[in-house]
């Protein structure tokens, strides 16, 4: 009697399940014209970078309408945090978005420093910018070499990944890891400037800023990637604010919004740059905007080599961290655009909720605005300039 | 020794004698000549056979080297001395894999999708000058045939595209009959240009004229620069590759072949990359004129030369979208070869 409920069970079960499949199912076959057909881009494809799934609707080559399916590699990140101690909770930051893991560091550091208002020795916010600036040239880097890889050309990788090891070296030296580093610490840093490591910098930032010429040489300013990058997917001001659309892909549509700028947190207000945007919001001013990022993150290392103040690297930190309780917001400007971390204390040593506020998410629901009408390999260069990491998007 | 001297350097004499004398002996048994003349063509045919899969092997070695020198990497260099066997040891691993067909398929297009595209790579040799002489079969429409079988490529793309069941294969099958068709035309038109000149479609009066270094090259500039682009786009080579995008299409119309199919998809590639380089040094580079060395060896080094120059536009280039591709030639390529034509026509009525 009972083995046959079970059965009974799982067939209703099952049923339930393909009822939701057809309602979640984002175009009705039946609703297709004669015309028209399905792709599915993803989970596994080579442009999606990770396991996103792009429905496209096709007609031809043309791209009718898209749907992005994400939630492949969801593993409840900000559950998980409210089970493990403030501490334990920074390695979870680095995995968000691994390719710029020390602003995801920052903002999650920044945030527990405000709760329990610890000021940090100047010192340090000197090495957490010069971090974070590399970071950013280091994700740079990996998109322009993927986006290389995205419009068809082999080459760029290499270029680019021959500056990228440089910054890795020069971040493994101080934190020990390469990618997801677990730096910062709650007051200040893991540890002093390491031996060797302001010459590979002082020698970096020397030759750097050629090389950035070289890479637009190569692929930016290359006459097929401009025919097929400007005036394709074009994100006006007004739609890319009401997405939520932060970090260069903001930028690119002529919209001076950088939280080092606009917001300052640490020492950012100190150092002298410009923010980089573009004109009419197309594929290519994304591309160049990120271009001239690195640019700028160079002209930062710089004067933070050159001004950075002797003294302690960490403030005077309980051992126990234990916030008083309350809510905080704090924000970092990372590689892909403005990265929040919302926290709220009950008082004891495991945050009651944390929200991650990822920018890649708010990127990719604008795809739809801006891909529909243009033609497949469009879809793969415009999600490419959106700069997409898609553990941060499903967390 | 004194007859691969001779076969080299000089005419394809004493491959004539060879032939006369074999029949002499083969009449004296009584045996009918035509058997004769088969196993002589069956020579031919697995000495070109060799000479296709060889090459193939060496020129994807090549590939790999030179794109590793142009992305400062090392490239093959664990198989054998300086990574030589690596081809061998892929083309190996291939055998050895499991021929996956899925359940979906079109049997028949296919299994015959990959022998229609290798098939006419192998029979295009045929007519190729690899020296004074030493070509397997001089025909007086060398060029046209040439042409004629290049074109039937299109046909195995598409049957693969087709019967692969897979809409990814099916968009890039779609995608390279249309770009095929449309860059088929201004190499005819350039080629039609070269025969004006040479006043002859057989392979080895194009070679002959342009004996004591009057390469065409000089008088065809632009038809050399146009059928490089063109016959790049022909064998679906990056900047070119839209068939098969990577980054767009998976793999194109070769996603669902695995093992020895697609091998011969692979092997294909890098023959036909052969082929329009021989084909580009043969019409516009002098074919096997050259000094010092034996012909053979100049028309390998022309070739390789070609080769360099598509594998170097292959490895800097982003690929082109699909409807730039379709504007490039017949906005760009076609109107320019045309024009290359009549002003060549007119040059020779005049001179």
């Amino acid at each position: 009697m009972k083995a046959k409920k079970v059965v009974k069970d799982q067939k209703t079960n099952k049923k339930e399940k393909t009822e939701n499949m057809t309602i979640k199912a984002p175009f009705e076959l039946e609703k297709l014209s004669n015309d028209e057909y399905i792709l599915n881009m993803g989970p596994q494809h080579p442009s999606t970078h990770g396991v996103l799934r792009i429905i496209l609707k096709l007609d031809g080559e043309v791209v009718k309408d898209l749907y992005a399916d994400v939630g492949y590699i969801h593993s409840s990140v900000e559950k998980m945090c409210e089970n493990k101690k403030y501490e334990m909770i920074m390695p979870y930051t680095d995995r968000l978005d691994y390719l710029s893991a020390v602003n995801y560091n920052w903002a999650y550091a920044l945030a527990v420093e405000k709760l329990m208002g610890i000021t940090i020795p100047e010192r340090a916010e000197y090495i957490r910018v010069m971090l974070a600036e590399l970071n950013r040239i280091m994700s740079h880097l990996l998109w322009y070499s993927a986006y290389g890889m995205d419009v068809g050309a082999l080459t760029p990788i290499m270029y680019a990944f021959r500056e990228r090891e440089e910054v890795i070296d020069m971040i493994e030296g101080m934190t020990g890891g390469r990618l997801t580093h677990n730096a910062f610490r709650f007051g200040g840093f893991k540890n002093d400037l390491q031996k060797g490591f302001m010459d590979s910098l002082k020698k970096f930032i020397g030759h750097f800023n050629d090389k950035i010429d070289e890479y637009e040489a190569l692929l930016i300013n290359n006459v097929i990637l401009t025919a097929r990058t400007k005036g394709v997917g074009i994100l006006s001001k007004e739609t890319a604010m009401s997405y939520g659309v932060t970090g260069p892909s903001l930028r690119g549509s002529d919209c001076a919004i950088d939280l080092r700028k606009t917001a300052p947190y640490s020492i950012y207000d100190k150092f002298d740059f410009k923010v980089c945007t573009g004109k009419n919001g197309d594929t290519w001013d994304r591309l160049k905007v990120r271009m001239d990022e690195m640019r700028e993150s160079t002209k930062i290392l710089k004067q933070a080599m050159e001004g950075i103040p002797a003294g302690d690297i960490m403030a005077k930190v309980p051992k126990i961290i234990k916030p008083a309780p309350g809510e905080v917001y704090t924000k970092v400007e990372s590689a892909r655009g403005e990265f929040g971390v919302y926290i709220i204390s009950d008082g004891t040593d495991k945050p009651y909720r944390i929200k991650f506020r990822s920018p890649s998410f708010s990127n990719l629901s604008v795809l739809k605005e801006i891909a529909i009408g243009s033609k497949i390999a469009d879809v793969v260069a415009i999600m490419g300039s959106l700069d997409l990491v898609i553990p941060e998007i499903d967390r | 020794m004194e007859l691969i001297k001779e076969l080299f350097y000089n005419s394809g004499k004493p491959l004539g004698e060879l032939y006369t004398w074999a029949h002499g002996i083969w009449a004296g048994w009584g045996a009918p000549p035509f058997l004769l003349d088969l196993i002589f063509q069956i020579i031919i045919g697995v000495a070109v056979a060799l000479v296709v899969v060889l090459n193939a092997l060496w020129i994807i070695y090549y590939d790999r080297k030179l794109s590793a020198l142009m992305q400062i990497r090392k490239g093959p260099n664990r198989v054998g001395p300086l990574g030589l066997l690596q081809t061998i040891a892929d083309t190996v691993k291939l055998m050895i894999k499991e021929d996956i067909n899925p359940k979906a398929i079109d049997v028949l297009s296919f299994w015959v999708a990959p022998l229609i595209i290798f098939v006419p790579t192998f029979a295009v040799f045929l007519v190729l000058p690899f020296g004074k002489g030493l070509i397997p079969a001089d025909l007086n429409i060398g060029i046209l045939y040439v042409i004629a079988i290049t074109g039937l490529t299109v046909i195995g793309i598409l049957a693969a595209g087709w019967g692969s069941n897979n809409k990814y294969s099916l968009i890039g099958g779609l995608r390279s009959a249309a770009q095929i068709v449309s860059y088929e035309i201004p190499m005819m038109l350039v080629i039609l240009s070269v025969v004006l000149l040479s006043g002859s479609m057989k392979m080895s009066d194009i070679v002959a004229a342009q004996a004591n270094y009057k390469w065409f090259v000089i008088p065809q500039i632009i038809g050399f620069i146009v059928f490089l682009i063109v016959g790049n786009a022909e064998i679906n080579r990056a900047p070119f590759d839209l068939p098969e995008a990577e980054s767009e299409l998976v793999a194109g119309f070769n996603t669902e072949y695995s093992a020895m199919k697609f091998a011969f998809f692979y092997l294909a590639e890098y023959t036909n990359l052969f082929l329009t380089s021989a084909i580009g040094a043969t019409l516009f580079l002098g074919g096997w004129e050259g000094p010092f060395l034996p012909p053979i060896v100049w028309f390998f080094i022309k070739t390789y030369f070609v080769v360099t120059i598509l594998m170097w536009i292959r490895w800097t280039f982003p690929r082109i979208r699909v409807d730039h591709l379709m504007e490039f030639s017949w906005k760009y390529m076609l109107p320019i070869a045309l024009l290359n034509l009549v002003i060549t026509a007119i040059v020779i009525k005049l001179v």
